[in-house]
């Protein structure tokens, strides 16, 4: 509405910050919040039991996990932001001001993180003897740092499934301990642990020599790691998903959609489930007969842990939907409170940046196509990623022309019959316009850059 | 055709969580804290790189490159940490002026994602390949070279945005990042900012080689400790002396829609303060020995230069974006009304249409019963009457309406409903017909 239309009309928006955001959950996940305890614990290990080996299988750990936190991990965080904000620049910048404080805590937190994993890293060799304890215990501290800025954000992620009543109150405190925040940090601190567990097992595929004391050691401890983390993970989990769907149907009144979101969250579970299960059975197989595992057996757990966090992560962004905050912005970026004006009036007479504002039978295909890069183009494509002309093509079919009322009437319901979609925000004008622009596109592959290409336009 | 107007966009309608003010401030510090580091970083790869070439002929700079490299790999954790506030407050104060820019450049801008974090994981391949390379060593040195290049190309996006977030008025010509380049002030502001980096870096290496703790003597083969602060010294007292070329440049290319008293004292300030700092610098290169024992002095003036320009900067952006932001918080708060007017019609509309009343009639009771009755004249005539005239032509009463002229004597003139808007005036025509016609008809 307000500011300039970034688009990506071949991978979508929306994969852009998945792309982003899943690579840096398995990297924060693995190698920081899980991935730091387990080093730590692997080198009071080798403190206690006075061998050596164990010391030397945690700082390989903690040499992968350190530099790839420190780059791709920190930067892809860094992503998360840049690509929601420009995907969604009305829902980051609400999210900010309502939680600046979390954001700001969670960065004195992260900045005591980097610089003791610093510390802990480049001190590693240098602490021996009498100073080895104090090194594991920067290992404990560090490990509390890496938690606490996962559990800091989380609140938000969990915010924006359900504000809880912050709706009414409006307060930091309401908004961070929401209905589902403790359920789901409830389930991903024993996730973290799982994941840190089955990236162990692969990378002690290359750090072990195979038929070695040391690699059996390590698988055995590995898998019994992954073992004591499974229940909480599981228990969590169905905390989590209890949680939701519940929480969701308060906030909205379409009895559809709670089904719908039944379903998903069952699948969802299915997914997770089987995934779960087969970790735990391959951490069995590692626990009980460490020397006898097939190598594929130590590598599968963390490819199976990122299909777990991946599904996991695609099912929470799904039944967030329609919104992108929960009752109070949907996925458009549009503030529910705004509806009634925008539906009155047209989202064109409001906008910004539009080449059109009074639509005319002329101009009705290029004002369809501002309305539907303004109300459309944060989940669909034209030709792309979720492409609005398959999405067409499977309604009507791809040989006869598509009927404009018809498609103009369904713009106008399609949120009853499709609860992940919200509301059509325009005007009865500006439907009209949409179909005739979205029967355009039957026969025009024509696809829609965004500003970051066209630039903008401002029209009196 | 008219060049498009300045776009007056809408801010996000939830207040700051705190003053404004206290923000500001702790902006141009958390700024400062990660442009410190920004500059080792990016300094500090460049040495690297000019040290290891030197390197191939004398194999003490290539211990020294060596050397520094290790301290690049840190300071680039903390320059990404500590940018996290700065880009936290910069977001929560300037919100819409930043997103736009972000969006207008955003190919570029999303590009630095995989740029940097490239660039950082070419710059620890680099750091741990120096023995296993030490036979292809100009792969090794190519390595770096590339990791310099995604360096120089990395702030250049940055410095683009955060001009281009200044100034509104060019927003409809941007097409992307490379015509946001080509906007006034990118480039001086750039060079200013590689010069203060190589400044930084070298007066880094001063005191980081020229301590007394560091083993140089196990290090170095020739190099000395007066010879390793006399190359740094060198590298800093030049790029300083080219600073003050570089910075009045910045002055004179910077739109003076932001230039006011504060900002040009805090800037001559600041360039002030860097005078006494290079002549100490001279004074250590004078030295045959130079002792380093300037240094502090050096590091405190050229601190409170950095302040200096920082709020210089800071200020320059506030007064640049006043009217703008003035501008912006009128359209605000007109659209917060308005739009909760017509959330609260729309209850009233439904709630009227529960008690079987609609909106024509609500709003024929409230803007003209007080003057027109239904079968009998008050002030004006009856809708009986006006159901007779306009029968069919609803549109008629709407025109009427909006703009009454004198048609009776003996009736006083029609005040204008214009602002009422075409949509209410077409419910209370239709109710008006309605009402009106089922009177008449016997």
């Amino acid at each position: 509405m307000d500011l300039p239309v970034f688009h990506l009309d071949v991978l979508n928006n929306r994969m852009l910050i998945a792309i982003i955001a899943v690579l840096h959950v398995v990297i924060n996940h693995a190698m920081a919040v899980g991935g730091i305890p387990l080093v730590s614990y692997l080198e009071r290990r080798g403190v206690r039991t006075g061998d050596d080996a164990w010391d030397k299988l945690a700082f390989r750990l903690l040499t992968v996990f350190f530099v790839i936190t420190t780059t791709v991990g920190a930067l892809t965080g860094v992503g998360i932001w840049f690509s929601t904000s420009l995907v969604n620049p009305y829902a980051m910048g609400s999210l900010l001001r309502v939680f600046f404080w979390t954001w700001f805590t969670e960065w004195l937190v992260f900045v005591t993180e980097v610089v003791l994993i610093l510390a802990y890293y480049l001190t590693w060799k240098k602490w021996t003897g009498p100073r080895k304890r104090a090194h594991a215990r920067m290992g404990v501290v560090l490990s509390i740092a890496s938690w606490a800025t996962m559990a800091l954000i989380v609140s938000i992620l969990s915010f924006m499934m359900d504000p809880g009543s912050w709706q009414s109150n409006r307060t930091l405190f309401s908004g961070m301990f929401n209905p589902v925040y403790l359920p789901q940090l409830a389930f991903r601190t024993p996730l973290a642990m799982v994941m840190a567990g089955a990236f162990g097992l692969a990378i002690a595929v290359g750090a072990t020599d195979a038929g070695t004391e040391l690699r059996t050691n390590a698988v055995r401890t590995l898998s019994r790691w992954i073992l004591a983390w499974i229940l909480p993970c599981a228990a969590g989990g169905i905390w989590y998903a209890h949680a939701v769907p519940s929480a969701m149907a308060s906030n909205l009144a379409v009895a559809l959609l709670t089904q719908a979101l039944e379903g998903w969250s069952r699948t969802a579970l299915g997914v997770l489930a089987a995934v779960s299960a087969a970790i735990a059975l391959l951490a069995l197989w590692g626990a009980v007969r460490p020397n006898e595992v097939h190598t594929w057996a130590l590598i599968a757990p963390a490819f199976l842990a990122v299909l777990l966090i991946g599904t996991f992560e695609r099912v929470r962004e799904f039944i967030r939907k329609p919104y992108t905050i929960a009752g109070y912005m949907y996925a458009n970026g549009i503030r529910k409170d705004d509806y009634p004006m925008l539906q009155r009036d047209g989202l064109l007479a409001h906008a910004t940046y539009t080449s059109v504002r009074r639509i005319t039978p002329e101009n009705e295909v290029d004002a369809g196509r501002e309305v539907f890069a303004l109300a459309c183009t944060r989940c669909h494509t034209t030709d792309g990623v979720n492409g609005i002309r398959d999405v067409l093509t499977t309604l009507y079919g791809p040989d006869k022309p598509w009927d404009r009322d018809a498609i103009g009437a369904y713009v106008g319901a399609m949120h009853t019959t499709r609860p992940f979609m919200p509301p059509f925000p325009g005007s009865e004008l500006e439907k009209r316009a949409l179909a005739a622009y979205l029967v355009h596109l039957q026969d025009h592959r024509e696809p829609l850059e965004g500003a970051q290409v066209t630039g903008v336009r401002v029209e009196r | 055709m008219s060049p498009d107007p300045t776009p007056v966009p809408r801010d996000i309608p939830l207040p700051l969580p705190v003053n404004g003010h206290a923000l500001e401030l702790l902006l141009i510090a958390a700024f400062i804290a990660h442009i410190l580091f920004v500059n080792l970083m990016v300094g500090g790869s460049i040495l690297v790189l000019a040290f290891e070439i030197r390197g191939a002929k004398n194999p003490d700079y290539d211990r020294l490159a060596r050397a520094l490299a290790s301290t690049v790999t840190v300071n680039k954790s903390l320059a990404v940490v500590l940018g996290v506030a700065p880009l936290l407050l910069l977001n929560l104060l300037y919100t819409i002026h930043f997103y736009t820019a972000n969006t207008l450049t955003g190919t570029a801008w999303i590009l630095l994602i995989p740029t940097i974090a490239t660039t950082f994981l070419l710059l620890y391949l680099h750091k741990y390949t120096w023995d296993r390379l030490r036979d292809l060593k100009w792969l090794h040195i190519g390595i770096q070279a590339m990791a310099v290049v995604l360096f120089l190309f990395i702030p250049l996006v940055f410095l683009t945005n955060v001009n281009l977030m200044m100034f509104p008025e060019h927003w409809t010509n941007v097409r992307g990042f490379l015509s946001a380049l080509v906007l006034p002030n990118v480039f001086p502001r750039y060079f200013h900012f590689l010069c203060a980096s190589l400044i930084l870096t070298s007066l880094f290496g001063v005191g980081y080689f020229g301590r007394a703790k560091y083993p140089v003597e196990e290090t170095f083969q020739a190099l000395t400790r007066p010879q390793i602060r006399r190359a740094f010294y060198t590298v800093a007292f030049g790029v300083s002396l080219a600073q003050f070329i570089v910075g009045p440049l910045v002055l004179f290319t910077l739109p003076s829609k932001g230039l006011s008293g504060a900002v040009l004292s805090a800037i001559a300030m600041g360039a002030l303060l860097a005078i006494p700092a290079i002549w100490m610098m001279w004074k250590d290169l004078s030295l045959p020995e130079p002792d380093g024992k300037r240094l502090p002095f050096i590091a405190g003036c050229l601190s409170l230069t950095v302040l200096c320009m920082a709020t210089g900067r800071h200020v320059y952006r506030g007064v640049a974006l006043a009217e703008h932001r003035q501008a912006m918080r009128l359209a605000t708060e007109r659209w917060a009304e308005e739009s909760a007017q017509a959330a609260y019609e729309q209850t009233l509309g439904r709630e009227r249409a529960a008690q079987g009343v609609t909106q024509g009639q609500a709003l024929f009771q409230s803007t003209c019963s007080a003057c027109h009755g239904v079968d009998r004249r008050v002030v004006g005539p009856p809708l009986t009457e006006i159901a007779r005239i306009y029968a069919d032509n609803p549109d008629g009463i709407v025109t009427w309406a909006r703009a009454p002229g004198k048609k009776r004597v003996d009736y006083p003139q029609m005040p204008a409903f214009a602002s009422l808007g075409d949509p209410k005036l077409r419910a209370i025509a239709a109710y008006m017909l309605q009402t009106g016609a089922s009177k008449t008809a016997p």
